[in-house]
């Protein structure tokens, strides 16, 4: 995966899409397992059905999912190259107005649906329900700028970043973070903490992670806004990432796929550190359990942010992929079928977890063939 | 600018009655819709405007205290100090743009050689046209590490002055949007006041000229005076830009909501418009409403400054040699 | 308005340089400086301001340069007070002061130009004009801005569709028939309506469009109403100036052979002053052309290329240069280029104000 997935990926995910393809549009009427199986060996006489496949597919949302979904449109329009298909990276607040609204087909969320728009996601359903699937998850990095400190990543525990980023930690050799970091020599400068400045998922879940985590170290709300004022702050994860590089004694976080030259730590999990990694991340998702109203058409998921599963990396953000069980258009339903069908079978999640496309997490088999079956319901109002 | 309207006593013939009576009346009615078009685009600014703001400036507390950003402010409480970073980073750049802008506007009108002159008003006009995000882009990645050695020199050696305490690295604190900001307005100030400079009445230039005054006297005696009002409209010009511009500012501010004057700290202020632009995408429902009152707040300031800067001129108008 | 202004500048500038040798009853009692002093002085305050700091801090040139420019200014004030006299020595004062204003506000200026120039030429290329953005993700170097020229051409041209007609019409009525109240309280609004922020601009077409057509509704045309909010003013604005400079004796003329008022403004005043209106309106297009702000909340983006104005979302070069800074990487380069792109649009249309100016305008009419 870490070399070859643009090398390989013509040769071998346009005929296991295709196969993929061809098996959610003959399974509209047949009960048959999920295409899980995205062995080429399923590929079948499905090219001809692919190039069927036509019309407008129009999504919004999330910007995290943003550069995968590049990818994945990308991926995708090799294999049904007649689908006007866009993905409008404005927000997840925005993607699921819109989607709410009948302006686009389908949405990304970094949260799941709130009570009340579940209501109006029946009445936009034509009585179905939305499905909700977790087809994005990308670790979280906390990446600080350091660059006279030795060690490959600094080690801290969420009570420890917790207390940084509240205040409370102000220099870089306090000894709650030299206790964490045996051998290392910590300068002595200031810490200059960095947030983001708009309201966003990462946010969300990192903020998350201090309060679930840190030992009561974080007195704060949980919510997509930095709860602390009067610090650097940036728009956006380029505005961090700036804001960061921009002087020394930074510390922030961000996407994992942009954290660049940065330093990034490791966190405290268990008795152990583990810097991030996409197989980290997807561990953490595993272990976790559904959250409250999941049902199995909405895969939501509660993150265990105090997991202590070895090798886990519980600073992770989960995106969600919004779609309707039931569309008017019989278009609709092969278009949004075949698209997230292809997002989750493992050659899309292999192309979102390329480093040099969104350093995603992919999904693990198991959850995959939840994902399968909540696609496969998709159908067209009767 | 202040010729007063040539034609309107010069109706036109009667010979004419005959021939123009009903396109002239149809292109008189023509011009004039299109004149109260302007009143009515306004008043539909306005409308519109306060039509989306009334869900937010009608909600109750409990309601406003659902959006997160909120932090339990109401309306009033949640504008106010983002008017204070408006006017604030806005008049900052002001003072650093207009004095800069004379200098420019005096050196390509009275100064420079003519070819050269000539040329660089093409550059100003050119600079005047360059997109927002451009100077932001620029703001973030070249102009902020260029202000940190300054502002920390600042802060070291007038820290003791609340104004320039506590600077943290890197340079994004209101002071580094306000000289982004005073770029910005630079051309547009210096085009403006240039053109006033070049039209002031060659008879009084060199009448001071003959009298053997020096350059300098020349420009205090006959060009300031006959451009001040000029001058204030150009520098109004650039003050509604800046209270009104967002990326640059969005892209170089780290923002807060505090209603300070520690210019070198980042976190302490927010503008309007760059407030907008961030929340805009995440925000659905009574949120976007919040929003859209912010912008109605804003568009408020602009038409005070509007008036304020009339009042000026017209006092000025009075003392000044023009006509 | 800068029609007649070099004309008059040709005039203006040459007695403006003060001759030294000119003998007046008001010259200076000890003479004048030789024309070397100044350059003397600049230097000798160059080698002064270094030596200083190398004796109280390591000198690098922004503190040098700095540094001696406060000393220059100090000491040919002193010298020519003393040789020169007080009136002489202001007027060095002043030429020093705002000749390096001009200096200091030139930096950031140049130092612009020169890093989108630089920046954005790393991926500025034929190519990169001539394609979109469909099928290009991750760190591909490929792709670019077609779509978004296509775009910001389709949109500025339907706010300019919008904006000219009312502009001039506008401009018309408030030069040739507007008078008393009416005309004046227009004059207001139009300045009033000239300090809209942008981004109040975006919003009022965003609470309009969302209000009528449900809040989903994203299009060019949209947008479109944004920019000819903001261009309307600008536009009554050049078109009045150049109403107003065309003399009142070719209406009075046209009057005088029975012309009706319409087809004199028609014929006469707008044919005399058609290569200023043009170039205001030039510029006028080009004041919005960049704005970012308003077309990101109504336009959106899109990978692909679209003419459609009024469905759907559009790519324009402002919101795809600030899309692509945001997701960093190639993005940055891309966001530069585009930048870079945006900036040669502008400079064509200038370019392009001056030629058709000068091949509209008619032969012996006004100057």
């Amino acid at each position: 995966m870490e070399d070859s997935v643009n090398l390989s990926r013509i040769s071998t995910r346009s005929a296991v899409l295709v196969g993929a393809l061809a098996l959610t549009l003959t399974a509209c009427s047949s009960d048959s397992e999920s295409p899980t199986s995205t062995t080429p060996g399923a590929t079948g006489g499905g090219e001809t059905q692919s190039q069927e496949l036509s019309g407008n597919l129009a999504g919004a949302g999330a910007s995290s999912q943003g550069k995968a979904m590049e990818g994945w449109i990308a991926g995708f329009n090799e294999m049904a190259p007649d689908v006007i298909l866009s993905y409008d990276p404005a927000g997840s607040g925005s993607g699921r107005e819109q989607f709410l609204a009948g302006a686009v087909q389908f949405a990304g969320s970094d949260a799941a649906l709130k009570e009340e728009e579940l209501t109006a996601a029946q009445e936009r359903c034509y009585g179905g329900e939305a499905i909700e699937v977790p087809l994005y998850i990308s670790p979280i990095a906390v990446i600080y700028n350091l660059p006279g400190v030795a060690a490959e990543n600094l080690q801290m525990s969420a009570e420890t970043l917790a207390k940084i980023f509240n205040g409370d930690i102000t220099s870089w050799n306090d000894p709650a973070i030299a206790a964490e970091n045996e051998g290392v020599e910590l300068p002595d400068l200031t810490i200059i903490p960095v947030n983001r400045s708009d309201e966003s998922g990462t946010t969300e879940n990192f903020v998350e992670y201090l309060a679930d985590a840190g030992n009561g170290a974080w007195p704060h709300e949980v919510s997509g806004d930095w709860p602390v004022s009067g610090g650097q702050s940036g728009k956006g994860t380029q505005g961090v990432v700036d804001t960061v590089s921009a002087a020394e004694g930074t510390i922030g976080y961000a996407d994992a796929s942009r954290a660049g030259d940065l330093g990034t730590v490791a966190i405290k999990v268990g008795e152990e550190y583990v810097p991030f990694s996409p197989e980290a991340a997807a561990k953490v998702v595993d272990a976790s359990p559904r959250a409250e109203g999941a049902t199995d058409k909405r895969l939501i998921v509660e993150l265990d942010r105090t997991t202590t599963e070895a090798g886990a990396y519980p600073l992770v953000l989960m995106s969600y992929s919004l779609a309707c069980s039931v569309y008017e258009d019989a278009a609709d339903v092969a278009n949004v079928k075949a698209l997230f069908t292809y997002m989750a079978s493992e050659d899309g999640q292999a192309r979102a977890a390329d480093p040099a496309v969104a350093g995603s997490a992919p999904i693990s088999d198991a959850l995959r063939t939840e994902v399968m079956a909540a696609i496969d319901s998709i159908a067209v109002a009767s | 600018m202040a010729v007063s309207s040539p034609t309107t006593d010069l109706a036109p013939a009667r010979s004419a009655r005959h021939r123009g009576r009903l396109p002239d009346r149809v292109f008189h009615g023509l011009s004039a819709g299109a004149g109260w078009l302007i009143l009515v685009v306004l008043a539909a600014v306005a409308i519109f405007l306060f039509l989306r703001a009334w869900p937010a400036l009608s909600a109750s507390a409990e309601d406003l205290n659902a959006i997160s950003w909120m932090n339990g402010a109401s309306i009033a409480t949640y504008v106010g100090p983002l008017i204070f970073g408006t006017l604030l980073s806005a008049l900052l750049a002001l003072v650093i743009a207009v004095p800069l802008s004379l200098g420019i506007a005096l050196f390509i009108s009275h100064y420079a050689p003519r070819k050269l002159a000539q040329g660089l008003g093409y550059v100003i006009d050119l600079l005047a046209a360059i997109p927002s995000v451009v100077y932001g882009l620029w703001g973030a990645l070249w102009l902020a590490p260029v202000l940190d050695p300054v502002f920390g020199w600042l802060s070291g050696t007038l820290g003791f002055i609340p104004l320039f305490e506590g600077y943290t690295a890197p340079a994004r604190n209101v002071m580094a949007a306000s000289v982004v900001l005073a770029v910005m307005i630079l051309p547009i100030i210096s085009a403006v006041a240039r053109e006033v400079f070049l039209q002031t009445p060659r008879l009084h230039e060199e009448a001071a000229l003959a009298l053997g005054a020096t350059r300098w006297e020349v420009v205090r005696m006959a060009v300031l005076p006959f451009g001040r009002s000029g001058l204030i409209s150009a520098s109004m010009l650039g003050l509604g830009r800046a209270l009104g511009e967002t990326m640059a500012v969005l892209m170089i501010l780290s923002p807060g909501y505090a209603v300070s004057f520690f210019l070198l700290q980042p976190g302490q202020h927010q503008s309007i418009a760059a407030n907008i632009a961030a929340k805009f995408p995440e925000s659905s429902g009574l949120s976007v409403s919040v929003l859209i009152a912010t912008g109605l707040a804003l568009f408020v300031i602009t038409l005070l400054v509007n008036l304020a800067a009339r009042a000026i001129i017209a006092r000025r108008a009075e003392f000044s040699g023009a006509n | 308005m800068t029609t007649p202004t070099p004309l008059a500048r040709a005039a203006t500038s040459a007695p403006l340089e003060p001759e030294p040798q000119t003998p007046s009853p008001l010259a200076p009692r000890g003479g004048r400086l030789p024309r070397y002093v100044p350059y003397a002085v600049g230097a000798a305050s160059l080698v002064f301001a270094y030596l200083l700091l190398l004796v109280v801090a390591s000198p690098g040139i922004p503190s040098v340069v700095a540094s001696a420019a406060a000393l220059y200014a100090v000491a040919i004030t002193i010298v020519s007070r003393v040789v020169e006299g007080h009136r002489w020595a202001v007027d060095r004062l002043a030429t020093t002061l705002v000749t390096f204003a001009f200096a200091v506000a030139l930096i950031p200026l140049v130092s612009l130009l020169w890093t989108v120039g630089s920046k954005g030429a790393a991926l500025f290329s034929a190519e990169f004009l001539t394609t979109d953005m469909v099928g290009v993700f991750g760190d591909m170097t490929s792709g670019g801005v077609a779509h978004a020229i296509v775009g910001t051409l389709a949109v500025t041209a339907t706010a300019a569709l919008i904006s000219v007609p009312i502009g001039l019409l506008t401009a018309i009525y408030l030069v040739e028939y507007g008078r008393g109240r009416v005309a004046k309280g227009i004059t207001f609004l139009v300045d009033v309506m000239t300090g809209i922020p942008s981004i109040v601009a975006g919003l009022f077409a965003f609470a309009l469009f969302t209000l009528i057509m449900g809040p989903a509704y994203r299009s060019g045309f949209m947008g479109a109403v944004a920019l000819a909010v903001l261009m309307t003013p600008v536009v009554i604005r050049s078109v009045e100036e150049m109403l107003r400079l065309v003399p009142n004796e070719l209406r009075e003329a046209a009057y005088a052979l029975g012309v009706p008022k319409w087809l004199t403004i028609v014929k006469v005043v707008l044919r005399t002053a058609v290569a200023g209106i043009v170039t205001g309106i030039m510029l006028a297009v080009a004041r919005v052309i960049g704005e970012t702000a308003p077309l990101l909340i109504t336009v959106g983006i899109l990978t692909r290329s679209s003419w459609n104005v009024l469905e759907g979302r559009m790519a324009t070069l402002p919101v795809f240069a600030y899309n692509q800074y945001q997701q960093g990487g190639v993005g940055v380069d891309r966001a530069w280029a585009a930048a870079l792109t945006l900036i040669l649009i502008v400079m064509i249309l200038n370019l392009a104000a001056r030629m058709i100016s000068r091949v509209f305008a008619p032969k012996g009419a006004a100057h």
